[in-house]
């Protein structure tokens, strides 16, 4: 059997957790996933976060991916990542760069078990701030200064590809090249507020090939695996080229509820709580929604495309927001049988998603910095 | 030649052989079946890799395929060898 096909029945413990510790954020991005901005009051306690931190550790999870929101807004951001690095588990973070400063960027550099993410979707300021806010390219930049002073290599410079930054792609590259940091590229996705900006933003078909044709020149080049789709083109990209959402990979959000995948945040992929009797364990292992997943892909109307084996139908969440059946094409379908269902569906199977917690009124527009 | 497991490396056993992930270059490797594991488990005991070959019930006809499967974990830096 495949290793492809092996990971398609499930594991026992996730590969690839995504965890957003809180719906809080400094900045309000109008792509963000989770439509963050203002704390819940429901949010996991100290104390509940660290019970998770140990099912994981005795699930033998060998890292997370936090998030959030912006993680470091919790106050107890440091403390679970102290608690973390000593149970073992790796700790991978994103973030804004808002708390990154030399001091903080000195500790983080001391351990093996600890990387850091900042996201930038432009390599300059003007491209960036219009997606993230102004002056959330300054700050971005500044906190890659600081790892980089601070001896930190090899930290993620994450990047979400739309149509307006699809061209500084090598800008992208030298950017994270100049601090020693690694590109991490990934996909636009109709998830969150992202589905109020998808139709402007998300990649035309020719970039698509473009940047698939980029890719493949870049190995290097990290993507979580999410420009899969784009396997459809001819040769396969690095990676797992299979949707692992509840087969190896899963989200758990700020409130304790464990999702399909961090891109589906919606009822209907929702598999459990961590709060449920028999915790997250119980969830990953038995929830009703992730053994059906890990059942065999029908390629429904995809069967008679001869890529279906390459892209394996696209993304879940890509479909699911934009309204298209699951066992169909991915809206980006590279053969454009995707843009034709849209254009059938003209919106009419769009899931209704609210404004989450995104904040109401005027978003701020500067970002706090702690001195070091 | 002394085989083991890099100490910056986690196993997890999975229904197929296992996974084994590097704390300092975050790479995940796949152990393909539970022989090769049980070599890499047991690597560090032996000061010759046959006897742990030997030791996990590896048909002699298959040495050469893991020693070739071992170095490249050597070079995935999932093993070490001194």
């Amino acid at each position: 059997m495949q290793l492809t096909e092996r990971l398609a029945h499930g594991l026992d413990a996730p590969i690839c957790l995504t965890w957003e510790l809180t719906y809080g954020c400094n900045l309000a991005c109008v792509h963000c996933l989770s439509s963050s901005g203002r704390r819940d009051p429901r949010e996991l306690s100290t104390a509940e976060l660290f019970a998770v931190v140990d099912e994981l550790a005795a699930m033998q999870v060998f890292y997370v991916n936090i998030g959030g929101g912006e993680p470091t807004l919790r106050p107890d951001f440091w403390e679970l990542l102290d608690y973390c690095v000593a149970k073992r588990v790796g700790v991978k973070f994103s973030t804004n760069g808002s708390r990154i400063s030399p001091g903080v960027a000195r500790r983080l550099a001391s351990t093996d078990y600890v990387d850091v993410q900042i996201s930038i979707d432009g390599a300059d300021a003007a491209t960036n701030d219009a997606i993230r806010g102004p002056g959330s390219f300054a700050v971005a930049t500044d906190a890659m200064r600081n790892l980089a002073d601070a001896g930190f290599t090899g930290f993620k410079v994450s990047v979400v590809v739309t149509r307006h930054n699809v061209d500084q792609l090598d800008d992208f590259a030298a950017l994270a090249a100049s601090y020693d940091a690694q590109l991490r590229l990934t996909r636009l996705r109709p998830s969150g507020r992202g589905a109020d900006v998808w139709d402007e933003l998300h990649v035309t078909n020719e970039q698509q090939r473009t940047l698939y044709h980029w890719l493949l020149d870049h190995p290097d080049v990290l993507t979580g695996d999410s420009f899969f789709h784009l396997s459809a083109l001819g040769e396969s990209l690095p990676g797992l080229n299979l949707c692992g959402a509840g087969r190896v990979v899963c989200l758990i959000d700020p409130v304790g509820d464990v999702y399909a995948c961090p891109f589906v945040l919606h009822d209907q992929f929702k598999a459990g709580s961590v709060r449920d009797s028999g915790g997250f364990t119980r969830v990953w292992r038995e929830s009703a929604l992730f053994t059906e997943l890990r059942e065999p892909d029908s390629a429904g109307a995809c069967a008679s495309c001869g890529s279906y084996d390459a892209c394996r139908g696209g993304c879940m969440a890509a479909k699911f927001f934009t309204g298209l059946p699951l066992d169909g094409p991915d809206p980006e379908c590279v053969h454009g049988h995707g843009e034709a269902a849209l254009l059938a569906a003209s919106g009419a199977g769009r899931p209704l998603v609210g404004a989450g917690h995104t904040r109401s009124g005027p978003v701020p527009v500067s970002i706090g910095r702690r001195p070091s | 030649m002394r085989y083991a497991l890099h100490p910056q490396v986690g196993i997890r056993p999975e229904r197929f052989g296992a996974l084994a992930y590097h704390y300092g270059n975050r790479r995940l490797t796949f152990l393909g079946d539970d022989k090769l594991l049980a070599v890499v488990r047991t690597a560090h005991d032996y000061d010759d890799i046959d006897a742990a070959f030997t030791a996990a019930d590896v048909p002699p006809a298959q040495w050469p395929a893991y020693r070739r499967a071992l170095d490249r974990l050597v070079a995935a830096e999932v093993v070490t060898c001194s």
